[in-house]
């Protein structure tokens, strides 16, 4: 090797060039955490101008922060689903005609569909207006980013692995989870051969005898396949420490239930603004409490270990308090007015940009800057630095 | 190690029992095979291992199994897993997780084995079964080979001191087979494993084995060493039924044993004329399909690329090569049911020698001319009894407005695999008799070629027999039929043609007897053992020798 130059193999043959920080997969929980608290954001605003200031936050920190793995590469179907949703909104407001006033700008005019009489609450059909769209398309709009916020979250996390931080408790839970998730494709596979496999016999029956020779064969198939994974299992030794007794179960499930109902009570309390204030915080903080306990209870007699746990360091408080904080300045209102964040329509006029709430939708894309990048998918070349030290001695 | 004490299994319903007063003892170390017909317990015996019998399956046990001390009584599986691995046919079904690296360290999560040893052991399974270059990657996207050794690597982290194999190769093709095989052998080499093998491909690992368990039906159990039970046995690799007939002794059990005691056979055989394998052509065989230039793709990728083939009737056609090298997608575009992105396809239809493009026809018209069984026969599978199936058959062969002139799929299936009764349920039959009864579908429509998928896959050798037989009586019936397959033994008894592809091309066509002792690594056994005599079978010496004493 005649190199002139004094190469600095440290920094330029690293795998990652952008900084001193060794690749390595966050914690899935902290992806989700930062999504979740994003889509708590988003559903405070209808403001265009933020909503699609949060899709760009998302499509940065997807584009950067994404591995090779074959959930990371399914973002681009949940912004299609957004499109979709988008148009099912803006389409079905056109059709049904309603929430116009008389003094909004008129697009075009759709025939009118008459209607019978017991059915006279809804149109089919009349003018369209140009307010009615807007409203349906940023309604649709804000709806489209909670949908990317968690389709951010899938690509980023697996789904699976975050499901491993789950309680001993919900460890049964999680694992019907993870066996389903990954049957479904296979089912998908089954259903394909037989479709393909019954032209070879040409059966003529239609309709549902035609189902049937579909369905049966899947479901037999599927069937076996199930009781040959219960066998190997069982033998590998699922639900070798599950002599949990069935009072202690019982109690468990009852702590559960009604923990999960002081959550879900206390989440509505939290987001709809029209709710009665006692319903919130406190329902929140007693079905937390409940849940807990029950999580305890359960998983008191759970003996298991964890293969290559996610650690859970700087970096993972950094992503998740950068979600956290943009839901918290959403949700806090000072320093803004409340009513940029919905911006009306009427009259209609360019919605404006207010700073704060943008400056804390920005702090959650720091997100990919704050995680550390992912690991590369196959192993990297040999750096180049091996070689040559290897050459020169 | 493994000791049975008396063991009689009845399951539910059953009126005999499988397993009837079985006593065996495996000693630590071993690599016990186990061998039998379908149907005569090794399953059951194989389950008994690690408690699966009966404690998931039902059914009784009577007597005692210990296994390193641990009555199954008293241990279900899942207390067993510390002991005992368990990997089965086919390593998809067993897969809780989805990256090899996380499928290794599942039974030692679930035995709460700490962390640290954990990583430990995990990074030497993959060293072991070389694994290291895969660890990251998703299960599904791996060969079969390479999914069979994760799986065989998932319980190895437990460290069991026993490994239970049912059949862990019926599902891969020869080159897998062997990646397998080869890491189980090393297993007992290098671990000292106990190891107990179910296998229908003898010829593999019989020279392996230390101990042979023997399930000759009627639920009784007979243990010994290779070479004393395949002296009698009633299934035995092709090596020791040459032995058996040449009177050799001991019996070998390798290729290299038998090549050194072959000498005096090759100079007694050198002189004679060898008898061919199959009847030759009586009268010219006519075309019955003409391919050209025939390319098959699947997203751009091509999977067959511009192959010419010709079928005659009478002939049987083995078609070979590994798995992805395009055989199954060649079978489909021929029947016309598969995708074809160039290329035409002639068959002749009706005896007026007109001929037909079977992908422009209906499917019914074209299955009228060719005929297909693919390579999960089930799917085609779908009414509740043997009978329904039947009926279903003859409705959907009758061309309306047309008197049926052909036998009825009752009367073909009895001629194919007789005694299958109406009533009893089509998933309740063995291997063989399910690919009989979608043949005696299939053929219901008469079409003059006849392509079969895979159809050796899971069979045993009595089965395979059979096979021969309902192909070798398809052919006397004037039909052109193809076989894809990976078993170089089925193709050297049945077959008049072999095709060999790789990588979406024909890269030999020939009779049988030139193209499979062209090479030593595809030759079957007995031509290994003879060469440079071109012998495929030992049907063939045997006919040589027992002439030769008469003459």
């Amino acid at each position: 090797m005649s190199r002139t130059t004094p190469a600095t193999p440290s920094t330029t043959a690293a795998p990652d060039a952008r900084g001193r920080r060794l690749p390595r997969q966050l914690h899935p929980v902290a992806w989700w955490i930062w999504a979740l608290a994003l889509a708590t954001a988003v559903s405070r605003t209808n403001n265009p101008l933020l909503l699609f200031l949060v899709l760009a936050v998302l499509g940065f920190v997807v584009t950067a922060r994404r591995t090779e793995a074959p959930w990371a590469r399914g973002f681009r179907y949940y912004l299609w689903l957004a499109l979709a949703v988008v148009a099912v909104r803006v389409v079905f407001r056109a059709v049904f005609a309603t929430g116009t006033t008389p003094t909004d700008h008129f697009l075009f005019a759709l025939p009118r569909i008459p209607t019978p009489d017991w059915y006279a609450g809804i149109r089919l059909g009349g003018p369209v207006s140009l307010e009615a769209l807007l409203s349906a398309a940023t309604d649709g709009l804000r709806l489209a980013c909670m949908l990317c916020c968690i389709g951010a979250a899938n690509t980023l996390a697996n789904p699976k692995r975050a499901l491993r931080v789950l309680p001993g408790a919900l460890y049964e839970l999680g694992v019907a989870v993870t066996v389903s998730l990954s049957v479904a494709p296979q089912l998908v596979q089954s259903v394909q051969r037989v479709h393909r496999a019954r032209r070879l016999r040409a059966g003529r029956s239609k309709g549902l005898r035609a189902l049937r020779g579909i369905v049966v064969p899947v479901l037999e198939d599927a069937l076996e396949r199930s009781l040959r994974l219960a066998a190997a299992m069982d033998s590998r030794g699922y639900g070798r420490a599950g002599t949990v007794t069935a009072r202690s179960r019982r109690v468990t499930g009852v702590l559960m239930l009604s923990g999960m109902c002081g959550l879900c009570a206390g989440a509505y309390g939290l987001l709809d603004a029209t709710a009665p204030a006692p319903l919130g915080f406190p329902a929140l903080g007693a079905g937390a409490l409940l849940c807990v306990a029950g999580l305890r209870l359960g998983g008191r007699r759970v003996t298991r270990t964890s293969y290559r746990p996610d650690p859970w360091r700087a970096a993972e408080w950094a992503v998740a308090g950068c979600g956290v904080v943009s839901a918290v300045v959403l949700f806090a209102g000072t320093g803004f007015d409340a009513a940029d964040l919905n911006p009306s329509i009427y009259p209609l006029g360019w919605p404006a940009l207010p700073p704060v709430p943008a400056a804390a939708i920005l702090l959650a894309g720091a997100a990919g800057l704050a995680a550390p990048p992912p690991r590369a998918h196959r192993p990297a070349p040999v750096p180049d630095h091996h070689r040559t030290t290897r050459d020169r001695g | 190690m493994i000791v049975f004490e008396q063991v009689s299994v009845v399951y539910d319903g059953a009126t005999e029992p499988v397993l009837q007063g079985v006593d065996l003892t495996v000693e630590e170390g071993e690599l016990a095979l186990v061998v039998g017909h379908t149907g005569v317990g090794k399953s059951t015996l194989l389950g008994a291992v690690n408690g699966l019998v009966p404690h998931f399956t039902g059914g009784t046990l009577y007597g005692r199994v210990t296994v390193d001390g641990r009555d199954t009584a008293a241990h279900p599986p899942r207390e067993l897993a510390d002991v005992v691995g368990v990997v089965g046919q086919d390593p998809l079904d067993g897969f809780v997780t989805d990256t090899v690296e996380e499928e290794l360290a599942y039974a030692m999560e679930q035995l709460a084995v700490a962390p640290a040893v954990m990583r430990k052991r995990v990074e030497e399974t993959l060293d072991l079964l070389g694994l290291a270059d895969l660890r990251h990657r998703a299960l599904y996207e791996l060969s079969g080979g390479q999914q069979q050794r994760v799986a065989i690597g998932s319980v190895l982290t437990a460290h069991p001191r026993v490994l239970v194999l049912d059949e862990p190769t019926s599902a891969l093709d020869p080159t897998a087979a062997e990646e397998v095989l080869s890491a189980v052998t090393r297993l007992v080499h290098d671990l000292g494993v106990t190891v107990l093998l179910a296998e229908h491909r003898l010829e593999r690992v019989v020279q392996y084995a230390d101990r042979v368990i023997h399930l000759p039906g009627g639920g009784r159990v007979e243990s010994g060493v290779p070479a004393e039970v395949f002296r009698t046995s009633a299934i035995a690799p092709p090596v020791v039924e040459l032995g058996r007939a040449a009177g050799w002794e001991p019996l070998p059990l390798s290729i290299r044993d038998a090549r050194r005691s072959a000498a005096p056979l090759r100079e007694r055989l050198r002189g004679a004329e060898v008898p061919a394998v199959r009847p030759p052509a009586e009268r010219p065989r006519p075309v019955l399909l003409t391919a050209r230039g025939v390319s098959v793709a699947y997203q751009g990728v091509p999977a067959v690329r511009e192959v010419g083939l010709e079928l005659r009737g009478g002939e049987v056609t083995a078609l070979m090569g590994r798995n992805g090298s395009g055989k199954s997608s060649l079978l489909w575009a021929l029947q016309g049911s598969g995708p074809r992105r160039a290329g035409r396809v002639r068959v002749v239809a009706g005896a007026e020698g007109g001929t037909a493009d079977p992908r422009e026809l209906p499917a019914a018209g074209a299955r009228r001319l060719v005929g297909l069984v693919p390579q999960t026969p089930t799917d085609l599978l779908y009414r509740e009894s043997v009978k329904e199936e039947l009926e279903q058959a003859d409705a959907d062969a009758a061309v309306p407005g047309a008197e049926s002139g052909g036998p009825s799929a009752r009367e073909i299936l009895d001629r194919l695999a007789p005694g299958i009764p109406d009533a009893i349920h089509p998933r309740d039959l063995s291997e063989g008799q399910k690919l009989a009864l979608v043949l005696a579908v299939q053929l219901s429509a008469a079409p003059g070629v006849l392509l079969l998928d895979e159809p050796t896959r899971g069979l045993d050798y009595t089965a395979k027999a059979q096979l021969i037989g309902i192909v070798d009586a398809l052919a006397a019936e004037g039909r052109a039929v193809v076989v894809s397959t990976h078993d170089v033994e089925f193709a050297a008894r049945a077959a008049d043609r072999v095709v060999v592809m790789a990588e979406g091309d024909i890269v030999a066509d020939g009779p049988t007897s030139e193209v499979i002792t062209a090479s030593p690594v595809f030759a079957p056994q007995v031509a290994k053992v003879l060469a440079p005599l071109p012998y495929l079978t030992t049907g063939q010496v045997s006919a040589v020798l027992d002439g030769g004493g008469s003459a």
